[in-house]
């Protein structure tokens, strides 16, 4: 099946962003395809490389972007809800890419499922 | 991956039904504004769309919003874009695409509102069938 994914929250505050992302290593582990993650509202912060979780901590940033690396899954962060909230090209995480909302309706028009995590 | 990754899908003749549920207040977070971006950008790829208020959400088509004191900007009037979006498109015959604007009728009557106090034209919708035709849409998103 081909999965898209919204991430609606940042890293860390709430669990969205782990949840989807343990969606999206058990969906690519079990045969299925993330066609796309696309970050909105606050979830356009899982881009920024400036975060520093403590050593001992998961790094959500950096594991997105492994996954993206390894299973060639398209990381798309909100254009405007980025700028709004200072993530620009100088601080994207690798792995992501910023563009527009319209990214997120041809996702959820090309995948079989949309899943939505986040409040 | 962006480089080596296809990021364009063929989606081409595809038609989908989507819902937006607005369900949050519209000042005091910034859910309300965002989902309604989404919405407006979601007019040009020519799908089915319910635009849904539920809970608090009902306020945001409130008439008579005044923001002045919170230093925000009332985007309320953009509502009535969305009107005309859904008026033109469901009018036009060449254009297969629906949108509906739907409020939930036990949110409203919570608090206190009845259609006539909102800035755009609506259907109310009683929860129990709301929840059905929530069921039968293949995208719902939600802010």
């Amino acid at each position: 099946m081909k999965f898209g994914i919204v991430v609606n929250e940042g890293p860390f505050t709430h669990q969205a962003s782990d949840s989807a992302y343990r969606f999206a290593v058990a969906a690519v582990e079990k045969g299925h395809r993330v066609i796309r993650v696309f970050f909105y509202y606050d979830g356009v912060n899982n881009g920024n490389k400036l975060s520093s979780p403590q050593a001992d901590d998961r790094n959500l940033v950096k594991l997105w972007g492994e996954l993206a690396a390894e299973h060639k899954v398209d990381l798309v962060v909100c254009v405007t809800a980025a700028l709004r909230r200072g993530i620009k090209e100088e601080i994207l995480a690798d792995g992501f890419r910023i563009s527009g909302l319209g990214q997120l309706i041809e996702m959820s028009l090309a995948a079989d499922r949309t899943l939505v995590f986040g409040d | 991956m962006a480089e080596d990754q296809p990021v364009e899908f063929d989606t081409q003749g595809v038609k989908k039904r989507f819902m937006f549920v607005n369900r949050r207040a519209p000042y005091g977070s910034i859910y309300a504004l965002e989902i309604l971006e989404m919405v407006l950008i979601s007019a040009a790829f020519e799908q089915h769309a319910a635009i849904v208020f539920i809970d608090d959400g009902v306020f945001q088509l409130k008439k008579g919003q005044d923001t002045s004191a919170l230093g925000m900007k009332n985007f309320s009037p953009t509502y009535r874009v969305v009107e005309m979006e859904k008026d033109d498109a469901n009018e036009d015959d060449d254009i297969d695409m629906v949108w509906r604007i739907i409020v939930e009728k036990e949110s409203l009557e919570a608090r206190g509102l009845e259609a006539d106090d909102l800035l755009v034209g609506v259907e109310v919708m009683a929860a129990e069938e709301l929840s059905a035709l929530m069921a039968a849409q293949d995208v719902v998103l939600s802010g």
